[in-house]
């Protein structure tokens, strides 16, 4: 601690016209020392550091000092700023695809860095390049020197993008949200390699992440900041045991309580499917036959009157492609039956009476409500499609109960999605399935795209929804902490298929399986036990 | 959070100037077109009105004929009756005494009521021995503010007359092209798969025909009319229409407002409208504003083909085409026309484009 600060925050102000984004930001990084800056999206965190690297776009008014090696970066000119920047101060970003180029193969993207920044020869790039590809992590590193980004899995690819930015062993590495976009396996992998390669490279560090379980593992010092302001900041192992904010005890009372719900195995079966298969062909070009993919193969569900199953599993296995069909949105083969009926030989029209008693929620609220839309058009949509004698009058009012009781303001109907946040807009999506008084709601990653502090709150109303009108949810996500608190319930799924299938307790604690074993070891990872 | 913050900063700075472009373009674009649909009714001059004493007169706020061209006119006159002439101004009438040395006939009279400049000749009198006539010449007076052509057409009525035709063919073309394409593109987008297939396989096969080959089919299937013009140019301008509109329409179905729909119970027809369309605007709306001053021009370069409109009537492709042909003589010509079809082209792009701001394409 004693060491002197390498990169040191000095009174930083990013203004956007009359919008001030970051609020007077103080705080020094010392040689080799870990700095976290915790918040939820839209507290400034990312602002902080891309106007450090005067990254920002022309419209930000930054103010204030950034001290590296008692040089001011934000007063640096051009050149020397960039023989810092890449160089001297790397960075990692949350989406790997915006940091490399498409078109070409990631061992020359390395390379080029290399020649650019360290004066090296094409081969002794081109070497050092696998070494690098080598260094992350990344099996065969000759012959992925040669592949292109597409070709890379997600983790892969934020390897690509840590091999770059460590590339000239700069003395400080800024991530910002590195593995937000990644499953949580992969995640735990990441982290890993981060943690490793820090102490092997000795570089300072400024990790920006939403999640205070995750930082908790490395960072010397943890920064919480709040609407452009740090309201909290000392040594992590003080911030974790000792909090003093009360924005900072509400992000560390992470995990949502368990509601421990035995399931009841006499209600009735609203939903059964079994054998249930989907596939996906592929076009092929003119020469070659299409190609099927099998998204989900031969699932057998079950789902009770007011119960919660929950599909665990992460991107790509299957469970949001289940949820669909399970709804008959997408075509799949197998038997489906919803309150003793048999969906399997209806077709879309035949389906549409019955679409008013199952509904689904998206995971995104920005995507899954029409921008150009007011409030309570979309609310009100079912309404039109299965009451159309409703006048626009009756409409207005239903608009406004059903958002009541989402607790929102009844007078945002007015309004566009565009001015809510991100919570208020899930809550609208939600109100537009409940306001047709559905039987059974397929929840699609509701929680997921949403700040710590917003997910308790849908969480609570999802359970307040279900006990008051009896409703039976499939709750999916990638996320076992969160299904945890809702489903009696658990299946897990892997490429497809579920893997494993049981009450939530018994699956929590005595999983069969490796993958499963996986999963709650992520869940843990993230849930803090620091007591 | 960048985008947050800048939606927040936006109200402060933002609509004053956009308000303000919009109302501008709105006004321009009432202004021609009121006048193009009215001007011509309170005209003084018809737009097939020759006159041939004011071939290429330029623009001027003053009443013809003016002094100088009284004297050129009536020199022009009486050398051509081999006649000697003096004469004298009072107001709006003119004394003129013809002189010669064998006896004036007063049938020359005549001559004078055929010039634009005069009205109906009165004779006041014969001189000694028939040598000389008194005459009374009432002058018009006539305004050319834009002045007049090669062939003495008043250049205002011609511009208005003309801004009626392709006002007229530009929004037409445009709606026909706009109603056309949307559907197509959308249905095709929409339901994918074969209907998409041959959808789009039928719109290459009439990209591939000629434009021209098809105006020059249908001129010679349903002879020469005006409605024609919009046809043609509609039946082509559509398919850059829908194709636009299918790739939104692509776009747009995979968005989980359209599944919400979907699991909704929506119908097809329902969800066209009330999700893809709105959400498809921007760029339509783009490509509209892009589209009227193509059709503008492409009915232009028909007409100068001789297929689309007809002399006494134009459009203003055709003046344009006109008076750069005389840029050096007389630049009037080609900077009337010009303003105009500049103008509203600018009025609309400005139009459109404050639309797609306000429809918030960039956010897409």
């Amino acid at each position: 601690m004693e060491e002197p600060a390498i990169l040191s925050f000095d009174d930083l102000h990013v203004r956007y016209g009359a919008h001030e984004a970051v609020k007077g930001v103080s705080f020094d990084l010392a040689r080799g020392q870990v700095v976290a800056i915790v918040g939820e999206s839209g507290s400034g965190k990312s602002q902080t550091v891309l106007a450090a690297m005067r990254l920002l776009g022309p419209d930000a008014l930054v103010e204030g000092k950034v001290l590296f090696e008692g040089k001011d970066l934000l007063r640096l000119p051009g050149k020397e700023l960039n023989a810092i920047r890449g160089r001297r101060i790397a960075m990692i970003f949350q989406e790997p695809m915006s940091a490399l180029d498409p078109f070409v193969p990631v061992g020359a993207q390395i390379a080029a860095v290399l020649r650019r920044h360290m004066d090296l020869s094409r081969a002794a790039a081109k070497t050092r390049a696998v070494e690098l590809i080598d260094l992350v992590g990344i099996p065969e590193p000759t012959r992925r020197a040669h592949a292109y980004v597409h070709e890379l899995s997600g983790g892969q690819r934020q390897r690509v993008a840590i091999a770059m930015a460590v590339s000239c062993n700069p003395e400080i590495l800024i991530a910002d949200e590195p593995t937000t976009a990644l499953d949580v396996t992969v995640e735990a992998r990441i982290l890993d390699l981060i943690t490793e390669l820090k102490t092997r490279l000795g570089m300072a560090m400024i990790f920006i992440s939403h999640d205070l379980g995750l930082v908790r593992r490395f960072a010397d010092q943890i920064h919480v900041m709040r609407a452009g302001e740090i309201v909290e900041s000392g040594p992590a192992h003080r911030i974790l045991t000792a909090p003093e904010h009360e924005y900072t005890k509400m992000l560390l009372a992470a995990a949502p309580r368990a509601m421990n719900r035995a399931p009841q195995k006499d209600a009735p079966v609203l939903l059964e499917a079994r054998d249930l298969s989907v596939h996906f062909s592929l076009r092929g070009g003119l020469f070659t036959t299409p190609k099927k993919v099998k998204a989900v193969g031969h699932v057998d569900v079950t789902l009770r009157q007011g119960q919660t199953l929950g599909l665990v599993g992460e991107s790509g296995s299957g469970k949001s492609t289940l949820g669909r069909a399970l709804l008959k949105l997408v075509p799949a083969s197998g038997y489906i039956s919803f309150e003793d009926r048999d969906l399997s030989p209806l077709n879309r029209a035949a389906m549409r009476p019955l679409r008013r008693k199952m509904q689904l929620v998206f995971q995104d609220p920005y995507g899954s409500l029409s921008p150009r839309m007011t409030i309570g058009d979309i609310v009100t949509e079912g309404l039109r499609v299965h009451e159309p004698h409703l006048s626009r009058a009756d409409r207005d009012t239903r608009a406004a109960q059903a958002l009541d009781e989402v607790r929102l303001d009844a007078v945002l109907r007015y309004r566009f999605p565009n001015e809510l946040s991100g919570g208020q807009r899930q809550r609208v999506a939600i109100a537009r399935a409940m306001i047709l008084k559905p039987k059974l709601v397929v929840l699609d990653e509701p929680t997921s795209a949403l700040d710590r502090s917003v997910q308790a709150d849908i969480l609570d109303l999802l359970a307040k929804l279900q006990s008051d009108h009896g409703l039976s949810y499939v709750f999916i996500s990638h996320d076992l902490s969160v299904v945890r608190a809702m489903a009696e319930e658990i299946a897990v799924m892997k490429d497809g298929r579920v893997i494993e299938h049981g009450e939530t307790a018994d699956i929590l604690t005595h999983a069969k399986d490796a993958y499963t074993q996986g999963l709650i070891a992520a869940a843990t990872l993230k849930a803090l036990q620091v007591a | 959070m960048t985008e947050s913050a800048m939606i927040e900063t936006l109200p402060g700075a933002r609509p004053s100037t956009t308000r303000l472009s919009t109302i501008a373009s709105l006004a321009i674009l009432i202004a021609i077109g009121l006048a193009c649909f009215l001007g011509p009714w309170l005209s003084p001059h018809a737009y097939d009105r020759v006159y041939r004493d004011y071939v290429l007169t330029g623009p001027s706020l003053v009443a013809h004929p003016s002094p100088e061209e009284l004297d050129m006119s009536l020199s022009a006159l009486t050398q051509r009756l081999h006649i000697e002439s003096a004469y004298a101004i009072e107001g709006d009438t003119l004394h003129l005494t013809l002189k010669s040395p064998a006896p004036v006939d007063p049938r020359v009279a005549r001559y004078f009521d055929h010039s634009d400049l005069f009205g109906t000749a009165k004779i006041i009198g014969h001189g000694a021995g028939d040598h000389s006539l008194h005459l009374d010449l009432p002058i018009r007076q006539i305004y050319f503010l834009f002045g007049t052509d090669a062939n003495g057409r008043d250049l205002l009525t011609r511009t208005l007359i003309a801004g009626r035709i392709s006002l007229a063919v530009g929004i037409l073309a445009s709606l026909v092209a706009l109603f056309v394409g949307v559907a197509w593109g959308a249905t095709a987008g929409y339901l994918g798969g074969s209907v998409d297939a041959i959808m789009m396989r039928v719109v290459e096969v009439v990209y591939a025909l000629p434009f021209i080959f098809l105006v020059i089919v249908l001129v010679v299937v349903f002879g020469r009319n005006f409605v024609l013009i919009f046809v043609a140019i509609g039946a082509v301008e559509w398919l850059d229409m829908a194709r636009i509109v299918r790739g939104q329409t692509l776009s747009i179905k995979r968005r989980d407002y359209v599944a919400a729909a979907e699991a909704l119970g929506a119908t097809t027809p329902a969800i066209l409208w009330r999700h893809i369309l709105p959400n498809a605007a921007g760029p339509i709306v783009a490509y509209l504003t892009v589209l009227v001053p193509r059709v503008i021009l492409l009915e232009s370069f028909v007409s100068f083909l001789g297929l689309g409109v007809q002399e006494p009537l134009t459009s203003w492709g055709i003046l344009i085409a006109d008076g750069a042909r005389n840029i050096q003589a007389s630049i009037h010509l080609l900077v009337f026309p010009a303003v105009f079809l500049g103008l509203t082209l600018a009025a609309l792009n400005q139009l459109g484009e404050n639309w797609r701001d306000r429809l918030g394409v960039g956010g897409a």
